[in-house]
């Protein structure tokens, strides 16, 4: 059966069907439809206005290298100058990879990149060495928990180098859905209360944050990708077969083989959660250390690198209550593994890492 | 639960249960494809245990939904009098009137709650409950109804949604001001989880708290959320209570099939995995308020669940789904896109689109009506009516009441339109832009949207 005419120009075959929506659209039709769609996200929300200078939060993968394709064809139309900012956390095997994809780009698309690393920022501590230390415990090392809370404040370090005035990040309507997923089955009603919307305004001095693509699907992120032939690193971090985060993305995967519209009805959801106030997160503070913002008295950056100085890296993860790292029954079989598991009936409705920075 | 209510009410127990309850039984047979016969079975199981308990019973099909009034979906305001009473005046009141009918020597009692006077019925140990299979014709209409709906998960909410106006009737007619469900903490956590990648996130305290009282003056409790299932499989066995298994809709389903179906295999794994999941997720729920969004509090509700609507043209992911969802049109910055709207519902249940249905309007009667009915939807019973293809099968009372609630606002301009023509600008949508846009009967949330955003 000959393949049928995209639907939008209706001058040639069409080369794919959006995954929502079932249209058959060709190539050029659907990269013109993605780009309209990311800058209505960004008009409609108001997210970037004329004349800011954007951070490009730049791993080398697929959202990251999709979101700074799309901004530098977007910027004429919105007035905002770009920066790419990678993050060095010091994983061996991957993330040199993935910062050679980066050059790459920058230099393929004569964009300023600056690099930012683990180990000058945080005394030397790179993501190697944090699962080294917190490995031996006989629970999961809950790596995810440290990269991405010190991931995101050397991103802000990056910004303020490069003098940005907004981050972008590449989080798609997946990531977003699966955040929702994990908060609930955890039981983060801080970060639940904290979610929805389009991005952080940037509270006490932090710089304001969004995500352009967080109303596109991973799926059509790829697709684009794939016809602008990006160039990006596909791998998958090597500490990733142990998060928690996996669950959710197999569920969000079945959910969407059942529903396609899966991911957009959970970023619904998620906006129109209505939270008790008394489980909603402390209006914050100032980290007694270094100034940035906290939620308690020690910002997260602060309390977990003092965990890892201090030998006792699993300080400050769980319910805030420091001095107990090793929990949960000694029984022959050493439970699988799941950072932040979260028990019954917390008190203030929020985990450990409860300051702005969103753990992943 | 039954049981635990029997218990409740026994002289013995420390604390008395102080109301008369009366138990309903939903025969859903139909909707599932068994035969009359098997259904004649398990009803006589049922009818057995329940002749056990002494209450008052009912047995009602799901047929009898397409004999539903549209008043069923009316949120009738509650009774003044019960909300009024302190607790304590409306517990020594009912225990008055007992006393008066134990002394008057009338046997069974009537079917009121705390704190309502409602008229002694007759209730005798003689119950509602048809002898004979139902008329076929309606059998015939409810499996019709049911075979249309493309995906188990929308056949699903459907059911759930007949059966809750079902017993919602049932309750109204026989003068029952609460109803009770069984609902155990892991069911309710499963619950949570689907309604929220449903898309029913706004509503979840309304679907999983313990009261719900979007229905006015029939409120729906949930006595059993704090036990779980295992729980409860132990107290049946350790006390024997009877029960009968019914074959359900998604009974031998592959567990791909739905979002429930999903949903539950994914917590009860989780849960062996790590055994505070379904707690953790119960106990979100209990941080959840039924708040409604700031601004819109007495806002027109939902035609199928009742709840105020939570679709508006301010919220981005309802306005970028209805773009790029809704209607397989051409992409959003074009203005091509308004026109092509009418034509969108039907098509857009099938694969791709007919790729030319945009041009030109189709004057189609029946997509005018979809829209009216979709229109008064909430967000997720929209997603889920994109996959019943047709709404004819429906039941009469909800296209009634749809009809009913479109018409409203026309009837109030009626007197301000100055042409003569007399077709109806199309319904309540007028919170969200003009109506009058000639030969346009399909008031899509996206010609609004669209025009709204690319100015």
């Amino acid at each position: 059966m000959p393949a049928p005419q995209c639907s939008s120009c209706h001058a040639t075959r069409a080369a794919l069907r959006r995954p929502r929506s079932g249209q058959a659209l060709c190539g050029p039709c659907f990269c013109t439809a993605f780009e309209a769609e990311v800058l209505h996200t960004v008009l409609a929300g108001r997210l970037l206005p004329p004349g800011a200078v954007v951070a490009v939060g730049a791993s080398g993968g697929k959202d990251s290298t999709v979101l700074a394709h799309v901004l530098r064809e977007l910027a004429p139309r919105l007035g905002v100058s770009l920066r790419l900012v990678a993050v060095d956390e010091g994983i061996g095997g991957y993330r040199d990879a993935a910062l050679a994809a980066v050059r790459r780009q920058a230099a393929r698309w004569d964009l300023p990149l600056t690099v930012v690393a683990y180990a000058d920022l945080f005394g030397g501590w790179t993501m190697d060495a944090v699962a080294r230390s917190t490995a031996g415990t006989g629970r999961s090392r809950a790596c995810c928990t440290f990269c991405g809370v010190l991931r995101r404040r050397a991103l802000e370090e990056g910004a303020r180098l490069v003098g940005a005035t907004h981050i972008v990040t590449g989080h798609n309507a997946d990531d977003v859905a699966e955040t929702v997923l994990m908060n609930f089955l955890r039981g983060d009603a801080g970060r639940l209360a904290r979610g929805g919307g389009l991005g952080s305004r940037g509270e006490g001095g932090a710089l304001p944050r969004c995500r352009p693509l967080q109303l596109a699907s991973q799926k059509e992120v790829v697709l684009y990708a794939h016809f602008r032939r990006l160039d990006y690193f596909s791998e998958e971090c090597v500490y990733a077969p142990e998060a928690f985060r996996g669950h959710a993305r197999d569920l969000l995967k079945l959910l969407e083989a059942a529903r396609p519209s899966a991911a957009l009805d959970l970023v619904h959801s998620a906006e129109r959660l209505a939270l008790a106030p008394a489980a909603r997160p402390p209006p914050p503070g100032a980290c007694s250390r270094c100034g940035a913002l906290a939620s308690r008295a020690l910002c997260q950056v602060c309390a977990l690198l003092d965990g890892l100085q201090r030998g006792r890296p699993r300080l400050a993860i769980g319910k805030g209550r420091g001095g107990r790292d090793e929990e949960g029954p000694p029984g022959p079989p050493p439970p699988p593994p799941s950072d932040l598991r979260s028990g019954p009936g917390p008190a203030a409705g929020e985990c450990g890492a409860a300051c702005k920075e969103r753990c992943e | 639960m039954v049981w635990q209510v029997l218990e409740g009410l026994s002289r013995d127990s420390a604390k008395r249960l102080r109301f008369v309850p009366g138990v309903v039984y939903v025969d859903e047979g139909a909707a599932c494809g068994q035969s009359w016969e098997d259904r004649a079975k398990t009803l006589t199981d049922v009818r057995q245990i329940l002749q056990t308990l002494g209450f008052p019973w009912h047995i009602v099909t799901l047929e009898e939904v397409f004999a539903l009034p549209p008043s069923v979906l009316r949120c009738s305001a509650q009774d003044p009098v019960g909300t009024v009473e302190t607790y304590k005046v409306a517990v020594d009141s009912f225990l008055q009137q007992q006393r008066t009918l134990a002394a008057e020597g009338v046997r069974g009692s009537p079917s009121s709650a705390q704190g309502e006077e409602q008229p002694s019925q007759p209730c005798t140990q003689d119950p509602q409950d048809p002898v004979g299979p139902p008329p076929a014709a309606q059998t015939e209409a409810l499996s019709q109804l049911f075979d249309s709906v493309k995906t188990l998960t929308a056949k699903e909410e459907l059911l759930q949604t007949l059966r809750t106006h079902l017993i919602l009737h049932v309750a109204r007619t026989h003068g029952y001001s609460k109803v009770m469900t069984g609902d155990s903490c892991t069911r309710l956590a499963i619950k949570l989880m689907t309604s929220l990648a449903l898309g029913r996130g706004a509503f979840l305290a309304w679907d999983t708290g313990f009261s719900d009282e979007r229905h006015g003056d029939v409120v729906v409790v949930r006595p059993m959320r704090e036990h779980t299932l295992k729980e409860v499989a132990f107290y049946n066995r350790l006390f024997a209570v009877p029960s009968v298994f019914t074959p359900a809709i998604d009974t031998k389903a592959s567990e791909k099939a739905s979002i429930h179906r999903l949903m539950e295999g994914f917590l009860l794994r989780l849960q062996a995995q790590f055994p505070s999941t379904v707690s953790t997720v119960y106990r979100t729920s209990e941080k959840l308020v039924k708040a409604p969004r700031d601004g819109c509090a007495a806002g027109p509700r939902c035609l199928l669940c009742m709840c105020s609507l939570d679709v508006d043209s301010a919220d981005s992911a309802t306005a970028f789904g209805a773009q790029t969802q809704d209607f397989s049109q051409t992409p959003a910055p074009t203005p091509r896109a308004e026109a092509g709207a009418p034509a969108g519902p039907c098509c857009a249940a099938g694969p791709g689109g007919a790729p030319n249905c945009w041009q030109g309007t189709r004057p189609c009667g029946r997509e005018g009506s979809r829209a009216h009915v979709i229109e008064q939807l909430c967000y997720a019973c929209r997603v889920n009516m994109k996959d019943v293809p047709c709404l004819e099968p429906l039941p009469p009372y909800i296209l009634a009441e749809a009809q009913l609630r479109s018409q409203r606002p026309s009837v109030e301009i009626q007197e301000y339109l100055v042409n003569s023509d007399d077709e109806a600008p199309a319904s309540g949508s007028g919170a969200l832009g003009p109506p009058e846009q000639e030969g346009k009967e399909a008031r899509a949330a996206c010609g609004c949207i669209n025009k709204n955003f690319f100015n």
